[in-house]
């Protein structure tokens, strides 16, 4: 069974069609990247997974049809969603970001181990528990936002961008981490960057969008050997 | 010196109820941006109800809760069935829903209990528990009921998961979805809140002013106020705006203008405040990015 | 084809207009008067709520100031009323770019609540003691309805004074409503409308937006201050009372109801708030306002745009 199957997936916003016909597949425990140019539709494609955008066709996740469904449904269902931007609640603390990211949790003792694990993994978050979202860094919010997706335990997470606006060391920190987070706690994630190489470093299987479409497709290993696919698309 | 301590102690008693007119407006603005015109006549109409309760001889403190209660529900439903529809209409549109609004409420309450002027019971002893020479029993009895509700209000956001959830859906109702909170039902919560809030004032302020359709017109005026004065998406400013406001009223009223122009001084006031502090006194201009 | 229908449809309309109060008794005459002006002060609120997106929940202190600047210049000066007109305008022009500055400074509900405060306190200034001499206190003032300068008969029916009076005023309504459709279809227009939407980009390309914000609101109260003086001529009588504070909030609801940002629309906004509290009257004797509430209600589903956005919706399906 795939972890997520698309079927001739559109998206539009009102009347402006973004998305054409995308049939793409995700595999259990797997890491898949997106890459494409700005505007190519990449962002559209991971709010089309979880629903915040219309879209035409059919969606499925672990056998059960999500389309035409609630986002707050899709996100009980498993799926975390870290936003471009980030998305944290900035007004908030860091304690009550991480306790909102286990809202539709019901078990208490295991939502304030996984806080603990958060800390563990990211110490940081732990120095500015009580502090308010918004005064952190760039970075110390990247990895907010992403601890926030964890703390609903999701099978799959969608990260929008990961590495938008982070010095290069504390990107390959957090690449680090959600390389951990893939293998230990199979975790499998979705990755939109336009950052091709990075991505290509963290994923096992990628697909090129250009104006809403998939242009390309394979595993990291081949695009990354082919030269000239490499040259014309990614530009490196 | 008696007569200023007492105009002071008036003016705070009527500064709760302000306050909480205020926080019920703030509740609203700071979920879904939009300022409940309607507020005033639904304290009214809840107001009216637990009238009736009273009239069929249900005892004051049962007539208060269920009164709450029911306002809460109302509040909830009038979201579900008239707001939702226009969540995505522009601001005007919602505006003119409100009045819509504000406009039934007020005709159904005369149709269904009349315009004639009625008097409503207060649940506090006459003569004032503390401070007797400054604070009528009512006075005292009413500052305490609009504390308990403000602590209730604040303690339910501060420390439970669903004041949480909606503090989350009112600051980023996207992320707040990308975790799972629906944030509809959030905002008929607000309302339900809201409601409540608005029918505690009513029955606070109705023994004092007399029960009759138009009694929280001026009322309303005063609550938006508050909320402007302690800057809209400030809870804590709505509070002690209303305060302010209270208090100002009443020395204005007896000391410099005389009741007439009572309101428009006070609103010019306001006005004036607000050109050299356009957030109000406590609110934090929101820079957007070009 | 489509080109001569329009060409024809405005003259024919004219002509129609021309001819409607010989064939209707007079007291609907003086209503369909009332219509008009209420739509050249809906098309001033328009202006500067609509296009230049500042909300006003005060216009009907420039309707009162407007009335009472031609009510008491014809009383105390014996000023002829047509000269009062222009005059009430300018008045207002000047109260409306003064009321411009401290609005630069708000926006949204915190000027929606200092305009309010405004129309709650006209009524309460006009009545105060200081300024009874000339505005007549509480009780205000009557004037003499203008009559005709010739004597005409059409359909057998005189040419009164209210006929004379509606003539008078839809020859000012259709003036304004060119004026208006000129200037909002022009640069100026476009500008007010920049100011509204982008206020930075605006601004860096060179648009002055003190001047422009301050004028949109002194033009936007021009008008509905002449649509005052004309309500002093037609109702031959001003009183505090007459200008309470629900006018403000019919004005607004006029202006929503025709539709936001558009000039015609403001004749749609005018029939509703002149007849639908007397079709929500005859519908409920006992709640009247409820049934206006209620299709103002339907009318905020139904038409989220106003009347002028169904029209557009429906032309736009051609």
């Amino acid at each position: 069974m795939k972890l997520l199957d698309a079927d001739n997936l559109s998206a539009s916003y009102g009347a402006n069609q973004v998305l054409f016909d995308l049939t793409f597949n995700l595999e259990i425990g797997g890491i898949t990247a997106i890459l494409g140019a700005n505007g190519a539709g990449k962002t559209t494609t991971l709010r089309a997974v979880c629903q915040t955008v219309k879209t035409a066709g059919s969606l499925t996740f672990l056998g059960n049809r999500i389309d035409g469904r609630a986002t707050e449904e899709i996100v009980k269902a498993g799926i975390a969603h870290v936003p471009d931007g980030r998305g944290t609640f900035t007004q908030l603390t860091v304690e009550e970001n991480l306790r909102l990211g286990a809202y539709t949790r019901k078990d208490k003792a295991e939502v304030a181990a996984d806080i603990e694990q958060m800390f563990t993994r990211f110490p940081r978050l732990k120095e500015r528990y009580r502090q308010q979202a918004g005064t952190l860094s760039g970075g110390e919010q990247q990895m907010l936002a992403i601890s926030r997706a964890l703390m609903l335990r999701p099978r799959l997470l969608l990260l929008d961008e990961p590495s938008f606006g982070l010095a290069p060391l504390i990107v390959k920190e957090i690449f680090d981490i959600m390389r951990q987070i893939n293998q230990e706690d199979k975790v499998s994630m979705l990755l939109v960057e336009q950052n091709a190489s990075l991505a290509l470093g963290l994923a096992d299987h990628a697909y090129l969008l250009e104006t809403g479409k998939i242009v390309l497709s394979g595993s990291s290993a081949d695009i990354k050997a082919d030269e000239s696919i490499r040259r014309i698309y990614l530009g490196y | 010196m008696d007569s200023l301590l007492q105009q002071i102690s008036a003016g705070l008693a009527n500064g709760g109820i302000y306050a909480a007119i205020g926080l019920a407006l703030v509740m609203i603005h700071q979920s879904t941006h939009h300022i409940n015109f309607a507020q005033g006549e639904m304290a009214t109409f809840s107001t009216f109800i637990a009238w009736a309760l009273i009239q069929q001889g249900v005892p004051y403190w049962i007539a208060f809760v269920i009164t709450v209660v029911v306002s809460f529900v109302i509040g909830v439903l009038i979201q579900r069935i008239f707001l939702k529809p226009v969540e995505k209409a522009p601001v005007l549109t919602n505006v003119i829903v409100f009045i819509g609004l504000l406009v039934i409420f007020n005709s159904v309450a005369g149709w269904i209990f009349d315009y004639t002027i009625k008097s409503f019971p207060s649940p506090f002893p006459l003569e004032g528990m503390f401070l007797p020479k400054y604070f009528s029993g009512h006075q005292i009895g009413s500052i305490a009921v609009t504390l308990v509700v403000l602590l209730a209000v604040f303690s339910f956001f501060r420390f439970t998961p669903l004041g949480l959830a909606m503090r989350a859906a009112a600051f980023n109702p996207e992320s707040a979805r990308l975790v799972g909170i629906k944030v509809s039902w959030m905002l008929a919560l607000g309302w339900g809140m809201a409601a409540l809030i608005g029918a505690v004032a009513g029955m606070m302020i109705a023994p004092v002013v007399f029960l009759d359709p138009n009694m929280m017109a001026g009322i309303l005026l005063y609550g938006f106020a508050a909320a402007l004065l302690g800057g809209i998406d400030n809870p804590w400013g709505a509070v002690l705006g209303g305060v302010i406001l209270g208090v100002l009223e009443n020395l204005l009223g007896a000391y410099v203008i005389g009741s007439d122009l009572k309101l428009t001084m006070a609103l010019v006031l306001i006005v004036t405040i607000l050109i050299f502090r356009p957030y109000g006194l406590f609110g934090k201009p929101i820079f957007s990015r070009v | 084809m489509q080109i001569t229908s329009k060409k024809l449809a405005y003259p024919l309309g004219l002509v129609l207009l021309i001819l409607l109060p010989f064939v209707v008794e007079d007291f609907r005459v003086s209503q369909f008067s009332q219509v008009l002006i209420y739509a050249i002060a809906i098309l001033g609120l328009n202006i500067l709520t609509g296009f230049g997106g500042q909300i006003s929940l005060g216009h009907g202190a420039f309707y009162a100031v407007g009335a009472y600047t031609s009510a008491i210049l014809i009383t105390q000066f014996d000023m002829s009323p047509y000269l009062t007109l222009p005059i009430a305008g300018l008045v207002c022009l000047v109260m409306g770019v003064l009321m411009g500055f401290p609005a630069l400074r708000l926006a949204g509900h915190y000027l929606a609540l200092a305009t309010f405060a405004l129309a709650i306190a006209t009524p309460q200034l006009l009545k105060h003691k200081a300024i009874e001499k000339w505005t007549g206190g509480v009780q205000g003032l009557i004037l003499d309805k203008p009559q005709s300068p010739f004597k005409l008969s059409l359909f057998g029916t005189e040419l009164s004074e209210d006929r004379w009076l509606y003539l008078v005023i839809l020859l000012i309504a259709i003036l304004l409503f060119w004026l208006a459709r000129n200037l909002l279809n022009g640069r100026i227009g476009r500008a007010i409308v920049a100011v509204r939407d982008q206020p930075v980009a605006a601004a860096a390309l060179g648009v002055n937006l003190t001047v422009l914000k301050t004028a949109t609101f002194g033009v936007s109260a021009a008008y509905t201050g002449i649509a005052g003086a004309l309500s002093a001529l037609a109702v031959s009588f001003v009183a505090p009372d007459s200008f309470p504070s629900f006018l403000s909030i019919s004005l607004l609801v006029g202006t929503v109801v025709g539709g936001l940002g558009s000039i015609y629309g403001a004749i749609f906004g005018a029939l509703f708030i002149q007849f639908v509290p007397n079709i929500a009257d005859q519908l409920s004797k006992s709640a009247p306002w409820a049934v206006y509430g209620a299709i103002l209600l339907a009318f905020a589903y139904a038409a989220p745009n106003g009347v002028m956005g169904i029209f557009k919706k429906i032309t736009k399906r051609r």
